[in-house]
């Protein structure tokens, strides 16, 4: 029997207040231990998508995160079990030090301070960032910021890291070393982004959005080459 | 930014810097009721604070010239007080408004070059400031270096063009231009804090910012704050 | 006009400290009764907006230019007592890290700027902007106009009454300076909102309804008892210490404070200064205490 899906969405329609459909009537599996790639031009409905994934939006039809029905009354559990790496890493780095930062997550899950800390530690030294605890996130790197952010995410102990754009605000150096970052951790990853290379590089399947639904699946390289994606 | 500079010397590991939030506040608002309450300024008591402070600069290993330069942007305010005041016939009142003004952003400086403005805050929560309104100026901080780096590219990119200020035949259509870049400031601004709220959200936040450790306020920090205050006192006395 | 420490006298100062200690503690109150912590980067992102504002400039003609001070703007888009926290903390910042205004003259500043500016900014807003769009704007207008006219008078009047020096004719050029400035502040304030609406019309806040007065009761109040605290402060220079010395806190608040040094004790009980400024200190210690207790009480009554 294959395993359990992480993500499993079913017959997905989200239509904003000003009555744009952003999404269609989508359906969606992530296994364990897969990258995909959500590509497809703006507007398409990828952003909308991922914010149903943690319950930042709500439509109808059906998700569960890792077996967990996503509803107001299991948040708290899903929003442990996905972790959000945001495109803007100064939008999630918000408290005044790299350590408070990562360890945000934490004591919101209801660990001591200790714990919290003890994890942040642990995080930030997965990301190579344990120098720079007392830092704050705006003498940071656009590079290091992303780290730190994920750091963040790392030590809330996801199954799953959901990424909106990584790869925005880095340079080639900075781009190459979140690649290598990423394909060291053993999360299944969702990665929403333009950059086809980085795509290709780590996702071993894409799905590709168009007017709020899955227009085209497959390898990154038959999707980009279907849709004319580059 | 020119307030980077302070956030930097704010970093150091001095035996100020080592000092509790508290105490150094406690002993601030000791020394700023010493100079605020003195009647006038002679000489010899505006001296001794003046060097007492600069000590603490020079304990502080922040650099003293720079620190006596920034504390100088309350001058041009109090200058030109001082000015009416010499000029309407009272030079005592003239030099105690200048002086005392300048000693008290010179104190007020030596605490937030030695304590970053997060611990700062968190210390006035240990003494019952609301903490609601603590995370609003900690917010505030974190995203002025942010919005302030987004204002100034549409300054530049409005200079580009012409610039908002200049006066013209098309000064109207300046003020709107301007207008209409402070709404989208603002718009950009909304943006951001609902994508922090967001973010948040999915980092589990439930409504309540619980904090990692609390600072101990130790006999380090008594010491500090009871011989600062008494050094304070005893000078004030001259 | 962001007063700095060393120009008010001390009566004045410890007045108005005394003042702002339960108006910002009454603000923060509403404010989280209206927005949960959530909120909390809203408030504050809303202050680094209007710090960086400040970057911007308006032509006023005549080769100068101005910038927003914008305690109405933060007032129409938040609501009054979300303003007042979200100015406060403003001026907080201003006065610690770019020593723009004094310590123990930030009471005196809160209450001319982020209370008394911002209540008198969102006045005419709340009383007029139900009615049609010329209505509306005038409201806005008015209210950027009055908080910094507002303001910057109170700033002088305090001045003054501490006994800074200002013949007649500076006094004079000063108010004509200060109603150019709220002008500016009017028409820029005016124009933004203008701006922002064609973006985002829920930017703004609805007008209230000017339903019953009750809210526009304590909004004049609050002004009349800002101004009533100034006027005090002048005629009864040293009212607080007498209050003081009559319930007999300042003996005691000055043994208190003298205790660690006790050998000097008898020296520093002739010493008015320290007495006046132990006596000022009790006070404010007083109504931190009185709202402290009032805060966690009703915090207990509403989680019972």
């Amino acid at each position: 029997m294959p395993d359990s899906p992480l993500i499993r969405v079913r017959d997905l329609r989200f239509t904003y207040p000003d009555g744009t459909q952003a999404l269609n009537g989508v359906c969606f599996d992530l296994f364990p231990g897969e990258c995909v790639a959500v590509l497809g031009p703006n507007g398409s409905g990828k952003t909308t998508f991922l914010m149903h994934l943690n319950g930042l939006l709500s439509g109808e039809g059906e998700i569960s995160i890792c077996g967990v029905p996503v509803h107001k009354d299991t948040l708290r559990e899903v929003r442990q079990k996905i972790g959000f790496v945001f495109q803007n890493s100064d939008d999630q780095l918000f408290m005044p030090t790299v350590l408070e930062d990562v360890a945000f997550g934490s004591l919101n899950l209801g660990l001591s301070p200790k714990e919290a800390e003890r994890r942040a530690r642990r995080a930030l030294e997965l990301v190579g960032m344990e120098h720079a605890l007392e830092k704050a996130p705006y003498h940071l790197s656009a590079g290091q910021k992303k780290r730190v952010a994920i750091a963040g995410v790392l030590a809330m102990d996801p199954a799953i890291l959901v990424l909106d754009e990584p790869t925005t605000f880095l340079d080639p150096p900075g781009r190459r070393a979140l690649l290598e970052l990423l394909k060291t951790l053993p999360q299944a990853k969702l990665l929403a982004t333009h950059d086809v290379g980085f795509a290709g590089h780590l996702a071993g399947r894409a799905v590709f959005f168009e007017s709020g639904n899955i227009a085209s699946s497959g390898t990154v390289g038959e999707v980009v080459e279907k849709c004319g994606w580059c | 930014m020119h307030y980077a500079v302070v956030e930097r010397w704010s970093r150091g590991r001095s035996f100020l810097h080592r000092r509790d939030a508290r105490a150094k506040a406690g002993a601030l608002l000791i020394l700023l009721t010493a100079i605020g309450t003195a009647p006038g300024l002679p000489a010899a008591l505006g001296g001794a604070y003046f060097a007492y402070l600069i000590l603490g600069f020079a304990m502080a290993r922040v650099p003293v010239t720079g620190a006596l330069a920034r504390a100088a942007a309350v001058l041009p305010f109090s200058l030109a007080f001082a000015a009416i005041a010499a000029i309407s016939g009272d030079p005592a009142r003239a030099i105690a408004l200048a002086g005392k003004s300048y000693l008290s952003a010179l104190a007020v400086l030596l605490l937030v070059a030695t304590t970053p403005l997060p611990k700062l805050l968190r210390g006035f929560e240990g003494i019952g400031v609301p903490r609601f309104l603590l995370m609003v100026g900690q917010f505030l901080y974190r995203y002025l270096f942010v919005i302030a780096g987004q204002a100034a590219s549409m300054r530049l990119a409005a200079l580009c063009r012409g610039g908002f200020a200049k006066s013209g035949p098309a000064h109207g259509t300046r003020f709107r231009a301007a207008a209409g870049a402070l709404a989208v400031l603002f718009a950009r601004s909304y943006g951001a804090a609902e994508n922090i709220h967001r973010s948040m959200l999915s980092r589990g936040f439930e409504g309540h910012f619980h904090l990692l450790r609390s600072p101990r306020f130790g006999p380090a920090d008594w010491t500090f704050l009871v011989s600062s205050a008494a050094v304070t006192v005893a000078v004030r006395g001259i | 006009m962001h007063i700095p420490d060393g120009f008010l006298s001390t009566p004045v100062w410890i007045a108005l400290d005394v003042l702002a200690v339960p108006a910002v503690g009454l603000a923060v109150r509403k404010t989280q009764r209206e927005f949960d912590e959530g909120r909390i980067p809203l408030l504050g992102v809303m202050g680094a907006f209007v710090f960086a504002a400040q970057m911007i400039n308006f032509p006023v003609g005549i080769g100068t230019s101005g910038h927003l001070v914008g305690g109405a703007l933060l007032a129409f888009v938040l609501g009054w007592p979300a303003a007042a926290v979200v100015m406060t903390a403003i001026l907080a910042i201003q006065a610690l890290v770019f020593q723009d205004g004094g310590i123990l003259a930030l009471g005196a500043n809160v209450t001319n700027m982020a209370i008394v500016g911002v209540l008198v900014g969102y006045l005419p807003f709340h009383l007029w902007s139900g009615g049609g769009a010329t209505a509306r704007s005038i409201a806005i207008f008015a209210g950027g106009f009055a908080s910094v006219l507002v303001s910057a008078v109170l700033a002088l009047v305090q001045l003054i009454l501490s006994g800074v020096p200002m013949p007649a004719p500076v006094a004079g050029i000063s108010v004509g300076f200060f109603a150019v400035s709220a002008l500016l502040e009017g028409a820029i304030t005016l124009a933004v909102v203008q701006a922002l609406e064609t973006i985002n019309p829920n930017f703004i806040r609805k007008a209230g309804r000017p339903k019953g007065g009750a809210a526009a009761i304590v909004l004049a109040m609050a002004v009349f008892l800002a101004a009533v605290g100034v006027i005090f402060a002048s005629s009864q220079p040293d009212g607080l210490e007498k209050l003081a010395m009559n319930v007999g806190i300042s003996q005691r608040a000055t043994n208190l404070f003298a205790t660690p040094l006790a050998d000097y004790e008898a020296a520093f009980l002739q010493s008015a200064w320290l007495r006046k400024a132990a006596a000022g200190l009790a006070g404010l210690a007083l109504v931190y205490a009185a709202c402290l207790a009032f805060g966690r009480f009703s915090a207990r009554k509403r989680s019972a």
